[in-house]
Parts: C-alpha cells; structure tokens; sequence
C-alpha cells in the first residue's frame, strides 16, 4: 500500500510530511511576507518607533485568515489545525517578520481555547483584537510561575464580572501591538482576566530587547478593569494550554529560521572567493554545513512531530514538545551562529541579516523554557530518574 | 492510496497467491523445491520481468504477497543470508545482465540456493573505489584475475561474488574498470577471515591469484565497470518495509534499561548526557520515520545520508555512556574468542562489544566524511573537491 500522506502512518505515528495544502499555505504566506518583511525593512524597523509591523500584521492576520486558522468556523475562523498553523510560524522564523503570530495567533488563542470564550475568539478569528498572554516569555507550561497580579477593591459603577487588577508582570512577547491582555492574577479562585490593553490603568513599557523584531515590554496595571473568561482550574489549564502550544510552535519558528540561516550560507560559500576558489569548495565548510543540513533534518522530524501531537490531542504530546523546543532551540541557535562564522567578517556587520537571526534565536532558544528544562521534564515523562532519586 | 486498477490487480495477485498454495501444501513441500515453484510462478518479486521470478507489477504489491506466504506458513528464502544477493546483486544482473546470465543466476540467488557476496574494496581503495587495483588480462574468452580484496561479508559462504577490476590501467581510473560475476568456488579465491577490534570475524579478506573467470561472466562492457558499480551500490537496500523501531527500540533502550536498574551508578553528569542521548535518538526515530513516510508517498529525499550520519554519532556515544554506567562491570568483556558471527546483533553483547562495535558504524558503507562530502555536494550543490586524479592515466598515479 502506497501509505502516508493521510494522518497515521503504518508505524502508529502520525504523518511528518507536508501536505499539499499546507504547502500552498506555505507559498502564499512566504509570498506576502518575501514581498514585506525583506530582511533590509525588517532591520530598519528595529530601529523606529514602531517595532512591530501592524500593517503586515493584518495582512497576515486578517487578509490571508492567519490568525483564525486554529479557530473553528462557529467562531468566524478557518477550522484549520495546528499542522497548517505551524506552517506558517515557520514562515514567519524564516523572515523574523516583526508581527505578533506567536504571541496572539498562538499562545493566546491556544488559552482563549481552552477557556472557551466565543467572544474573544471571534475577535481574534476576525483579526480585530490581537491578544498576548501576560505571562514571562520565559515560562514553561510545566512551570507556570505563581501570578503577580493581584485582584483589588471594585470601584463604583463597575458592571457586573469586571475586576480591578493591580501588579507587574516583565518580559511579555507581542504584549505592545495587542488590543486585549489575557492576565492570570491571584485571587479567590485565581482566574485568567481579558484587559483591554487602551484601559486606563494599563502601562506597557517597551524593553530595549536582545530581539528587536520582537520586542519585549513590561506590564504594569494599576486597578485595570478585567473581565474573567476562566477561573480555578481551568484557568491554570488555559495558561498551560497557551504555553504548550506556545512551544511547539516556537520550534517550528525556530526550524524556518535554521532552514533560512543554511540556506543563505550554502549560497554564500558557493559566491565567495578566496585562495582563487569558491570557499563553499573547502571541505572544513563543507563538513560544518552538511552536519547543520543533517541537523535541520532531524529537527524537521521532532517540529512536525509535535504539531501533529498538538493538532491531535496526542497523549504523548508532552514528550513531543520537550524534544521539537530542544531539538529546534538547538539547530537554530547553531545555525545562527554557523552563518555568521561561514560568512567571515560581512557577518559581522550590522548591514548582514545575520544578526538578526542570532538574536532571534538566542531569545527564542529562552523562551517557553530552554532546551535544557525541556529534556529534563523527560526524566518523570521517560522514568529515567535523576542520581539520588527511585 | 490505491487506484481501483491498483485494487483490482492486488485482488488477482491475492487469488494468484490462493491457488498456488492450494496446488503445493506449503508445510509439506521441500522448502528449495517450493521456492522454485514459487519463483516460476512470478510470486518471489512481482516487480521483476515475467520469467524471472515476478510478472512486472509494481514493487509495492510485493508485502502483500509476503506475508500471504508467511500466514500460509509457506518456506521464506531468508533475506537476512543473502542481503548482498537479493539486495545489490540481482538488481545489477537484471540491469546489465544478459538473458543467458538472468537465467542463470536469479533464480538460484531469489531461492537462496546460491550466496553472494560483493568484491569490491580493497586495502588501497576504501573511500577511493575507483582506485582499485585488481587487473584482469584477458586472453580470448577467457580473463586472468590478480589481487586483494577486503572486507567482505559472506565471501566464506558465498558462491558467487560481484567484481570490479581493472582491465586498463593506461586510462584514467574510473574508465579502465570491468565487472564480472567471480565463481567463489574456484581455484585460485582464497578466503581468510579478518578479526576485528571486537575479537570476532564478521567480514574476510579474499586473495585473488591466477583466478580464470569465463567473458561470459562478464557484466556490462569492458571499461564499463565504474557505471555497472554505482548501480550496483545505488541499490543498497532501502529499508522501507519494515516500518519504525518502537520507541527506545534501538541502543537507547539498553542504555535506559540500564540506568533504571542501576541506581548506584547514577550521576548528575550521566543523566545529563542520557538525556541528551534519549532525546536525539527519539528524533532520530522520527526522522526516520518521515524518511520512510517520503519513499512510501513517491518522494525519495536525501535525507537517508542524514539518518546514517546520526545513527553512527548516536551508537558511538551511547555504547561509551553504557561502559561508563556499568562502572566495574565496563572494564570487563564479555569473549575475545574468535568466532564467525552469523548474524551482527549489537543487543545480546556485552557493553564492551558495542563500544567497540559501533566504531565501525562510522566507517562502513560510507565514511561520515565521505557522507558529508555527498550531502555537501549533492544536497548543497557545493562545489566539488579539487580532483588531481581525473584525466590523469591510472598508471601515473601516485600511490
């Protein structure tokens, strides 16, 4: 039998390729950001006013359907899974395009769907509200830090289900384009409140951030109005949901950005010259690129394979997540660092896109935990316990 | 999926398959002699031309008619003996062979009736085959065949051998090599096991002294050798039929096996690499996985050289990780007898075999440097290394 483009294959594990769909998902969002996020605009955005694109933005979000794409159609989105959605982080990893896919299309409306609310993910599906979770870009799911902000006194004429908030949250991801922050503050029962972000009371503070094309900003409220959309547990479960989700597609960012990085070294070392000849003709480059390809490609495995368990409800999705942000925080980070060596000096040079993809990755490689607190979370999930433990 | 033509022909072959068990009980039968049959039917390799053991269908018809076989409790030919035979030799005769050679050698190879084995390295040509220096002379129909060749597996149950020579060394060197079929069984082959590190003999030496090989043993042109021995290596079985290892199914499932049962021996340096080495070895697994998803749906990809490159950095570092957890244990071994292995299995050794063993995993088949170089300038389209030996005769070459 000729298997497996459909979703399992004969083995029990789920389909790793592309499918044609997503590769048309592909082209069109590579056409849209190859036309507006060229590395030389993307660069020069860092250094303006406005780090984030909000054009582009909605573009991708509302033009091509990006943002609804993991939304049901009962909610105004695409019906689409987190197989097609992964695609397109790729596609955003490979640009560094500076729009807030990761933090709103991701991570806050993975937690939007775990707390159910038809409103804010009919927003968010329209592309009219763009949302961050206001939890440390740092945070993992499997270590969700304890809630800095805390619910305070009502205030007269307050309707009904708005709390005042009050508290600090730092280091927030695609928190300064978003209309609506999703807060978990502290309180009985602790719960998960949407703010709008133009409220009184709400202070986001710009950070100067390792990765300019995704600027961090710390959040101050100071009695800010918030509606609850989860509470107890399931709110916990929404923020988990946000980060998990978060993660997992992060790798994929992470894999488009490796996959960029090769690819502009393999074309440089073929351009290049010294000593009369291609430098891409020295084996001790040719080495170094053949192990970052190898890498990519195993990398590639780990990414869809998480997407797939994401997409899924697959029960061994918290093994999968470990190994696709260990194994793509890893490649990216190495070939980052591999294009600039391999292009010598220009990659050096604040006028090389080189830079850009370093930081990126450096950051990224921290965010929704580091490959490190990823593989140790396999220690319980695989039950190879640490020394000194059963 | 399949077309309904596809269905349609996979039913027929099914029926095919029912009525050629119901004419010769596949219990009762003398296994060589049901083989045969098997053969004549065009039931071994259905992709395989009509009167060599198969009716030109495609490929992937093939494990269905297998495993209607093996629930028939029908003989099997045992793949595992003849790898080399079913894997690289018949599809190398069926490409350059002559009616008379298909006729000849397929059907006794397919049976298993006839081992093969392949004459290819030598100790002055490893990673550089076309170097080879074994000359075959010929005097009329007939060719006198001097030299050395190496690690080769079967060669001391081997009937027949794949070789290349060379028959003109005034040529440069991928151009004077010609390909025969070697009788192992003649005089003149002597076969000597080579010890390895572990202690045993997986593979041999074989002498080649005076050897007299027929022309019509000859595959290919003469000066064709060089394009007859990358076919024949372009065949190195694909691994596309057995589906995935299941999770710590290779090495790793030792090696975890092993720090579960050992809490004494624990470390947190150990566990930091054990978790490293588990997690690279399960997307190792998957990406093998998708390999096999790729070849499956149509689409071979390059990515084969990628899973070799990994499996030999992962066996080499997981077998030193077990040596080191096994503390005392590791500094003993478990036989240094020389012994003629049947069968390679890194699972039912002792820590100190893979150890050793799995240095080799980087070396056969394809160096890792010689791997990067292929995935450099074939996958990359790097430009290729500075050749001096190209149009130089192969005579004039230093060695």
């Amino acid at each position: 039998m000729t298997a497996t483009t459909e979703s399992t294959s004969r083995s029990g594990l789920p389909g790793l390729l592309y499918s044609e769909t997503e590769n048309e998902l592909r082209a069109t969002v590579r056409g849209l950001l190859g036309d507006r996020a060229a590395w030389p605009d993307v660069l020069a955005r860092t250094e303006t006013a406005d780090t984030y694109d909000t054009g582009l933005w909605r573009a991708l979000a509302a033009d091509l359907g990006c943002a609804g794409l993991v939304i049901g159609e009962e909610h105004g989105g695409a019906g689409a899974s987190w197989r097609e959605a992964a695609v397109v982080a790729e596609e955003t990893g490979r640009h560094t395009a500076p729009v807030p896919f990761l933090g709103s299309a991701v991570t806050a409306t993975a937690a939007a769907l775990a707390a159910g609310d038809a409103g804010l993910l009919a927003g968010l599906a329209a592309g009219e509200v763009t949302a961050a979770l206001a939890v440390p870009f740092p945070a993992a799911s499997f270590a969700v830090p304890a809630p800095t902000v805390a619910v305070g006194a009502l205030r007269d004429g307050d309707p009904p289900g708005v709390q005042r908030l009050t508290g600090t949250v730092t280091t927030l991801i695609d928190a300064l384009p978003a209309t609506v922050l999703l807060v978990p503050a502290d309180g009985v029962p602790a719960a998960l409140y949407a703010v709008p972000a133009g409220a009184e009371g709400v202070t986001l503070t710009p950070a100067v951030s390792l990765d300019m094309t995704r600027q961090l900003a710390d959040l101050t409220l100071d009695g800010a109005p918030g509606r609850r959309i989860a509470a107890g547990d399931a709110a916990a479960a929404a923020v988990r949901a946000g980060l998990v989700a978060g993660a997992v597609l992060l790798a994929s960012e992470q894999l488009g950005l490796a996959e960029r990085c090769l690819e502009m070294t393999v074309a440089y070392v073929k351009e290049r010259k010294q000593f009369a000849r291609p430098v891409g003709s020295f084996q001790a480059l040719k080495h170094r690129l053949a192990d970052l390809w190898t890498g990519v490609t195993q990398a590639r495995a780990a990414a869809r394979y998480a997407a797939a368990c994401l997409a899924d409800g697959d029960p061994d999705l918290p093994v999968a997540v470990a190994l696709a942000k260990a194994a793509c925080s890893d490649i990216a980070l190495k070939a980052a660092q591999e294009c600039i060596q391999l292009h010598g000096g220009i990659g050096f040079t604040w006028e090389h896109p080189a830079h850009l993809y370093l930081k990126r990755a450096k950051s990224s490689a921290a965010g929704y935990g580091t490959a490190d607190r990823h593989r140790a979370t396999l220690a319980a999930l695989a039950g190879l316990p640490p020394a000194g433990q059963a | 999926m399949l077309t309904s033509a596809g269905q349609d022909t996979a039913a027929a072959l099914r029926d095919q398959v029912t009525a050629f068990l119901a004419s010769r009980d596949p219990v009762a039968t003398e296994p060589v002699e049901f083989l045969r049959a098997r053969f004549d039917a065009g039931l071994a390799w259905v992709h395989y031309p009509a009167g060599l053991g198969g009716q030109g269908l495609p490929r992937s018809l093939q494990t269905a008619v297998d495993a209607q076989f093996a629930a028939a409790g029908a003989p099997g030919n045992h793949p595992e003996r003849n790898g080399i035979g079913l894997g690289m030799a018949a599809p190398t005769v069926l490409a350059f062979g002559t009616p008379e050679q298909q006729q000849r050698w397929l059907r006794p190879l397919w049976t298993g009736e006839e081992i093969w084995c392949q004459l290819f390295s030598e100790p002055g040509a490893g990673s550089d085959l076309a170097n080879l220096s074994t000359r075959a002379v010929r005097d009329g129909d007939v060719w006198t065949v001097n030299g050395q060749k190496v690690w080769t597996s079967s060669a001391h149950v081997a009937r027949w051998a794949l070789l290349v020579t060379r028959t003109d060394p005034s040529l440069p060197k991928h151009q004077g090599l010609t390909y025969f079929v070697c009788d192992m069984t003649g005089p003149g082959v002597e076969v000597r096991p080579l010890r390895q590190a572990t202690g045993e003999a997986e593979f041999n030496e074989v002498f080649l002294t005076d050897v007299r090989i027929p022309d019509d043993q000859r595959l290919g042109e003469v000066g064709q050798g060089w394009q007859v021995s990358t076919a024949t290596l372009m065949n190195e079985r694909v691994s596309i039929g057995g589906g995935a290892l299941p999770r710590e199914g290779g090495l790793i499932g030792l090696a975890a096996r092993a720090w579960r049962d050992q809490p004494g021996q624990r470390t947190p340096g150990l566990h930091d690499r054990l978790l490293r080495l588990w997690a690279d070895a399960e997307v190792a697994r998957l990406a093998g996985e998708r390999l096999r998803q790729s070849l499956a749906a149509g689409q071979p990809g390059p990515e084969g050289s990628a899973a070799k490159l990994v499996f030999a950095r992962l066996n080499q570092e997981i077998s030193e990780f077990e040596v080191e957890l096994a503390g005392e244990d590791g500094l003993r071994y478990d036989d240094w007898t020389m012994r003629r292995p049947e069968r390679v299995s890194f699972l039912d050794r002792g820590t100190g075999y893979r150890f050793l063993r799995c240095k080799g995993n980087s070396i056969e088949g394809g160096t890792s440097e010689i791997l990067r170089n292929i995935i450099a300038e074939r996958v990359l389209g790097l430009p290729p290394e500075i050749r001096v030996d190209k149009n130089v005769p192969w005579k004039d070459l230093p060695r």
